[in-house]
């Protein structure tokens, strides 16, 4: 078993509170990351248990959305935000040095693995542009400075 | 955490203060008396025609009236009826409901609650987007806080009625925050919207009776409750009452949230308010409501913010999201970075939306690159013509109308693209 009990029992509470099993579906995926990180093949097929689905469809979900990962990921994940608003305020050119300043080419991680440097699409913080995700966090009004020491400071 | 708006009103007066996102800061201030006077005083009816009188407008987008909505919902019906809260905001250039979950939560459960006794509804899913963690965290708290204190639950505020209330995490799908795809989201499913009918008010979360609202559009309704219609009026133009949240970004002096009233011009929003464009320069065009609605040229931004003016210029104030561009702006740039989020977000499903983003953006991106021939500014616009009114849902149409847009307003500027055979604008914003 690759789900641990603690996550089993965390979603057996999810399930408890939809009027159908599989509307906890996308609750058990999130705490399944929070876990192990990505959704592999065996998590997949055991979630497809839980929820009396097939392995396939917990797959289909994980790939609709872009949080959901079916591989072993980076340890951080930073996301400089790249639609317009933050573009008319200078963030591809924040990207582009912070993908020098890490040596990769974004969509991309460090050959250590400790950081994936990506874009995304409008986070909701266009007013304080640019602006990066890292993790769970927002930071904002950032400047190339700022941002490499935020960078700098994420630990292995 | 983010900053609070510069202009306040009644939604966000408090936001500054740091006990107002408690419940004993909520109630200090008056909250939850107006949930407490529409469970115990006011019938359901009266509730659905007071918010109807007010002429409460929805604030996700579409700007439906929110107690005609309401008035969908089927009354002699034994299934369990829904409402959804949609906190999906993630259309470009929309940061408004970040705040409203942030610091006035309870603002929108009590919202919620009055609408929940309004509709009949026995439980509300609050879908948030997957990466507002802070937010989904605070509204967390104050469901929690709510139901300790018994305004959720089995015996809401000790009236008998029922209501419960909980929160699903998206995970990063735009498609998401169209109503059906959402429903399907908090099913359990790919996001991919619904044929309509039938509408959410016959067949939504679960098959069940549902309605869906915007976070904003709940958090206006205890106002209206506890103020009165006739006060709620009191803001805004005749058909379009209240403030919003308007969220400037791009070039200006103070980017950020400013709550309003409708009708406010667009000029005073982008020049008074949001300190005009910096380093003395001008203006070339405003989005007025976030990324699907039609760019207005400088010259056009006299217009009051409100739906009835905005349409006669071919525009909408969509979620207030005022995007500024000033005279370095290259508009083809502004077209591939837009064409290029919608061909990534399309769901797929209907053949129209997803060839014609992905046209869109090809032909887009070869005329910035100062490959394209006069004749792709023509297929450009036929594409976008192509998509629109024909789809499962609205996106498609929210692809289209910013591309027709800057056709219609700034087509010279592709012109110039072509004809020089590169992009004409070096200063411009970098790609
Ligand atoms: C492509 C697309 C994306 C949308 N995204 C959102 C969103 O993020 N948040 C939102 O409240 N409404 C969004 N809407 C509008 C919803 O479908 C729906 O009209 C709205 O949530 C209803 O609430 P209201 O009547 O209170 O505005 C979107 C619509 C479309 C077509
Ligand atoms: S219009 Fe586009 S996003 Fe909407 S259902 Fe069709 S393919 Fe999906
Ligand atoms: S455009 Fe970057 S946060 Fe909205």
């Amino acid at each position: 078993m690759v789900i641990s009990d603690e996550t089993r029992s965390k979603i057996e509470e999810a399930i408890s509170k939809y009027p159908q099993k599989r509307g906890a579906l996308l609750p058990a995926i999130h705490l399944v990351q929070a876990d192990c990180g990505h959704v592999s093949k065996e998590c997949a097929a055991e979630l497809a248990e839980i929820f009396e689905i097939l392995p396939i469809q917990v797959m289909e979900v994980v790939s609709f959305y872009n949080m959901f990962f079916d591989s072993p990921q980076a340890k951080h994940h930073v996301y400089v935000c790249t639609n317009l608003p933050c573009s008319l305020r200078g963030s591809r050119s924040l990207l582009s040095q912070l993908e020098s300043h890490l040596g990769v080419t974004a969509p991309g991680a460090t050959e250590d693995g400790r950081i994936f440097l990506g874009h995304e699409e409008c986070l909701g913080a266009c007013g304080y542009a640019p602006m990066m995700r890292v993790d769970d966090e927002y930071h904002e009004d950032l400047d190339v400075e700022k941002a490499k020491q935020i960078l700098d400071s994420l630990g292995k | 955490m983010l900053e609070s708006p510069y202009v306040t009103q009644y939604l966000t007066e408090h936001f500054s203060e740091a006990d107002y996102p408690t419940l004993e800061g909520y109630e200090r201030r008056g909250g939850y008396r107006a949930a407490r006077k529409a469970i115990t005083e006011m019938a359901p009816d009266e509730v659905i025609e007071t918010v109807k009188t007010a002429g409460l407008q929805g604030r996700g987008g579409a700007g439906f009236s929110a107690g005609l909505k309401w008035s969908f919902m089927p009354k002699d019906d034994e299934r369990p009826k829904y409402l959804v809260c949609n906190a999906d905001e993630s259309e470009p250039g929309s940061f408004k409901d970040r705040i409203l979950l942030e610091r006035g939560a309870h603002q929108m459960l009590e919202g919620i609650l009055i609408a929940a006794w309004a509709t009949g509804a026995c439980a509300t899913f609050i879908y948030i987007r997957g990466e507002y963690a802070y937010p989904a965290v605070q509204v967390e708290r104050a469901i929690a806080e709510a139901y300790a204190k018994g305004y959720l639950g089995e015996n809401v505020m000790g009236t008998g009625f029922r209501h419960d209330v909980q929160v699903t995490r998206g995970a990063g799908a735009y498609i998401c925050g169209e109503e059906t795809g959402l429903l399907e989201s908090l099913e359990g499913k790919k996001g991919q919207p619904r044929k309509k009918p039938p509408f959410p008010a016959q067949y939504g979360a679960f098959g069940m009776p549902t309605t869906v609202n915007n976070v904003e559009t709940f958090s206006h309704v205890p106002h209206i409750i506890g103020k009165g219609a006739d006060w709620f009026r009191g803001f805004g133009t005749e058909k379009s009452p209240g403030t919003t949240i308007f969220g400037v970004s791009g070039h200006v002096v103070r980017p950020g949230l400013y709550e309003l009233p409708l009708g406010t011009p667009l000029s005073e929003i982008v020049f008074e308010h949001a300190g005009g464009i910096p380093g003395g320069r001008k203006v070339k065009g405003v989005i007025p409501g976030g990324m699907s609605m039609p760019i207005l040229p400088a010259g056009q931004l006299d217009v009051p913010m409100a739906n009835e003016f905005l349409r006669e210029r071919k525009t909408m104030l969509g979620t207030g999201g005022v995007m500024v561009m000033d005279e370095t702006t290259c508009m083809v740039r502004a077209a591939s970075v837009i064409s290029y989020f919608f061909r990534d977000e399309s769901c797929g499903q209907c053949t129209q939306c997803r060839e014609g983003t992905g046209w869109m953006h090809k032909i887009i991106e070869r005329i910035e690159r100062g490959a394209g021939e006069e004749e792709d500014i023509d297929v450009l616009g036929d594409v976008a013509g192509k998509m629109e009114a024909k789809t499962i849902c609205a996106f498609a149409d929210a692809a289209a109308w910013p591309i027709q847009g800057l056709l219609r307003h700034f087509r010279d500027d592709f012109v110039e693209h072509v004809r020089q055979r590169k992009c004409p604008f070096p200063g411009s914003f970098e790609l």
